[in-house]
């Protein structure tokens, strides 16, 4: 059943770096959500604009927050697992994260 | 009913009891029953994230709203998903690593304060009952055309399935039961979404010949000095009711009652009368359906089709094969014409009328906001849209039930990669809804009653079979999600307050017996809630767990994480402002007062969602709370001399 083993936690010395990249990577993501936000509220009118092949701007901001959500996600899950990695052969008595 | 349908129905029911008395072994210890053991692998936490998450209320409530408003309730999709953002990259790993069962034990971590046990786990509670209520609607929504029985049955065969199977193994048979269910619910909403497509737009929808296309009929008329007269002697006008500034008339033909809406044809200026729908309860208690008694037989008909697409009309409008985004350019425009429906209820000869009459919107009106949230409309109107997209996008990482399925997996990193998962597999499932949505609201799939019945009436406008795979793995989905919400709900009852609060538990096994007990109770409660609550949207339902859960949980977590500070009294006062500001607020809004069945524009609160006042309060109490109590705090924290 793809159980894995019960895993204590101690201490994790790429904590500070994924918390700060975290908040950074939070603040982008709520500038353009906030942006969706605006631009419905001050230009409504602009959702109805298309862009490309027939899509409104409604369609590719809305798709394109879902998929922005995925790939700063993938990002940041490459950048922690590798800082994880780095901080964990410097230090291999250090504790898993 | 049919057979299929049931034998499908009960296949599932029967898998998902199934796996719960195969995991009950594992639900003996405390940490087997709340958390699975924390041995669950991330790729299968974070299908089971997206199984807790993609509840009633995303599959039916969203479809539902987009069926009925257009690109108003994707807002939602993109709100619930954007949450995970918060959840990834603020909460994941510090809740892993800081807590043990509950969402209690994360804040509490570092003050080990009574105050905050007791305020979070009430919390953990409230919020958990506020997100029950629409799953078990849900649930009601989904047995009606499934098995052909009443809405409050399906609450209550829920409420006792799912008590079973937390009562039996808890979270353990939860995740898989939920892993199970949101793959599930991938694949057939896939599924359903290609044969959307397939089938492609057509002005007269008759669901693959399966039910005829109905024509609703206009008659011409003429006005004179204020008094309605109609050219055709077949009919006459019995009453004229103005409401919502429009005029409806009742019409009598061959003895038998209708309702139409009266309107200027805006190129030619010529009055027309168009037919509509109507229910009606007279004074005698009758229930009528369009003119006769309302019974199994005589329903409203569904309702939503284009009238043109892309300014072609009638049989050379048919698209054929679509791909997803012709399909979404041709709905979305100009030159099309999509017919929803609107409704208005009014006193008649001593009862009560409700008549569903059609209005047509332009496809650039429908893809994108403004029929249901009125972005162009009042300073209230556009508050209230912000209050909305602000409580979706900070309500997803203060939902309890979704926060102890951390505690399942092994590590923090485990917890961000499930994390990741989820986000991939929620985020694909919600750009499907958009087509779900717009494939109902174009196929003729939409129950006037309950726009809830979309996507499952889409399902069925192609099959049994798919109506009954759809349908079914619905069901799972609320018997996962009801199920994972009662655990965080007993978690917080016999972990954090009988436990921890009141020391009253001795041993591990009277933890778990507490948790099973409270699991009753929290599932009865729910099914008195299902049953109350019918025919509301099931979405707009959660947006309001969601305002509940941002301004009681998510102030103290953040804080908690990122401000230094930070007192346990801060976080107590913070969790209390929170929650009962954001209930009392819903309690007081347009919402509820429809609900009470009082007029809208008298609530005191003029907002339907309350997390635009209700969360920078619970975030400000507790900055002015830790700064007042900041010196005791390190007082109390500093050692003896």
């Amino acid at each position: 059943m793809l159980h894995e083993p019960a895993a204590k936690t101690g201490p994790d010395p790429a904590f500070q770096f994924k918390r700060r990249l975290g908040a950074w990577m939070f603040v982008l993501y709520a500038l353009v959500y906030a942006g969706f936000v605006v631009v419905n509220l001050v230009r409504p009118g602009a959702m109805e604009i298309v862009l490309f092949g027939g899509l409104n701007v409604a369609v590719v901001y809305g798709f394109g927050l879902i998929i922005f959500a995925l790939v700063l996600a993938l990002i940041y899950s490459r950048a922690c697992g590798r800082r994880e990695k780095r901080l964990h052969q410097a230090e291999p008595q250090g504790g898993r994260s | 009913m049919n057979v299929l349908s049931i034998v499908l129905f009960v296949l599932f029911v029967a898998f998902v009891l199934g796996i719960s008395f195969y995991f009950a072994g594992r639900a003996k210890s405390a940490s087997g029953y709340y958390a699975a053991g924390g041995r669950i692998h991330w790729g299968i936490n974070g299908i089971a994230f997206a199984g807790d998450y993609l509840s009633a209320a995303s599959f039916l409530g969203i479809c539902g709203m987009i069926a009925t408003a257009g690109y108003d309730g994707f807002l939602y999709s993109i709100g619930y998903l954007a949450g995970w953002i918060v959840a990834l990259f603020i909460v994941a790993e510090p809740l892993k690593r800081l807590g043990k069962y509950t969402f209690t034990d994360a804040l509490d971590a570092n003050y080990n304060h009574r105050g905050i046990k007791l305020m979070a786990a009430i919390s953990t509670l409230l919020v958990s009952i506020c997100y029950l209520i629409p799953q078990m609607v849900g649930a009601g929504v989904l047995v009606t055309p499934l098995l052909g029985l009443p809405h409050a049955v399906g609450v209550i065969l829920v409420g006792l399935i799912v008590i079973t199977i937390v009562a039996t193994a808890g979270m353990t048979s939860t995740t898989y039961v939920q892993f199970i269910k949101g793959a599930l619910l991938l694949v057939f909403s896939f599924v359903l979404v290609t044969v959307v497509l397939i089938r492609g737009l057509s002005t007269k929808p008759d669901q693959g010949g399966r039910v005829p296309h109905r024509e609703y009929r206009t008659l011409a008329a003429t006005e004179s000095e204020g008094a309605l007269a109609l050219d055709d002697p077949a009919w006459q006008i019995a009453a004229v009711r103005e409401v919502k500034g429009l005029r409806f008339v009742k019409l009598l033909s061959d003895g038998r009652e209708s309702w139409w809406t009266a309107e200027k044809d805006a190129a030619t200026g010529a009055l027309k009368l168009r037919e509509s729908q109507f229910t009606a309860r007279l004074a005698d208690g009758t229930q009528m359906v369009n003119g006769s008694p309302a019974s199994k037989e005589n329903e409203l008909s569904q309702v939503g089709n284009m009238e043109a697409i892309a300014g072609k009309t009638g049989p050379e409008a048919s698209t054929g094969s679509l791909n997803p985004f012709k399909f979404l350019s041709l709905v979305g425009d100009p030159k099309s014409r999509i017919k929803l429906w609107k409704n208005a209820s009014f006193d008649d000869n001593g009862g009560r009328v409700t008549v569903y009459y059609p209005v047509f919107a332009a496809g650039n009106k429908v893809l994108r906001p403004g029929q249901r949230f009125k972005v162009e409309g009042t300073t209230t109107d556009r508050i209230d849209f912000l209050s909305l997209m602000l409580a979706l996008f900070l309500g997803t990482a203060a939902l309890p039930h979704i926060l102890i399925r951390y505690y399942t997996v092994p590590s923090p990193a485990a917890a961000r990669k499930s994390t990741i998962v989820a986000i991939a597999a929620i985020g694909f499932f919600y750009i499907l809804t958009l087509f779900m949505g717009l494939g109902a609201m174009t196929n003729g799939t939409v129950n006037l009653l309950d726009d809830n019945m979309s996507a499952p009436l889409l399902a069925r406008s192609f099959g049994t079979f798919l109506f009954s795979m759809i349908s079914a793995i619905a069901f799972a989905t609320v018997l996962g999600t009801v199920s994972g919400l009662i655990i965080a709900a007993s978690g917080a009852v016999a972990h954090d307050l009988l436990d921890r609060y009141a020391k009253v538990i001795k041993s591990d096994k009277q933890k778990v017996a507490a948790g099973k007990i409270v699991a009753f109770a929290v599932g009865a409660l729910a099914i008195v809630l299902g049953i109350i609550f019918k025919g509301v949207n099931v979405t707009f339902l959660v947006g309001l767990a969601f305002a509940v859960a941002a301004s009681a949980n998510l102030p103290s977590i953040v804080m908690m994480l990122f401000w230094k500070r930070t007192t346990a009294r801060g976080i107590t006062a913070s969790i209390f402002v929170g929650v009962f500001s954001s209930i009392g607020l819903i309690l007081f809004s347009p919402t509820m007062f429809e609900l009470y069945g009082k007029d809208p524009l008298t609530a005191p609160f003029p907002l339907k969602n309350p997390g635009i006042v209700s969360i920078p309060l619970s975030f400000l109490t507790l900055v002015l709370v830790s700064l007042l109590t900041r010196k005791k705090a390190e007082k109390a924290a500093a050692p003896a001399v």
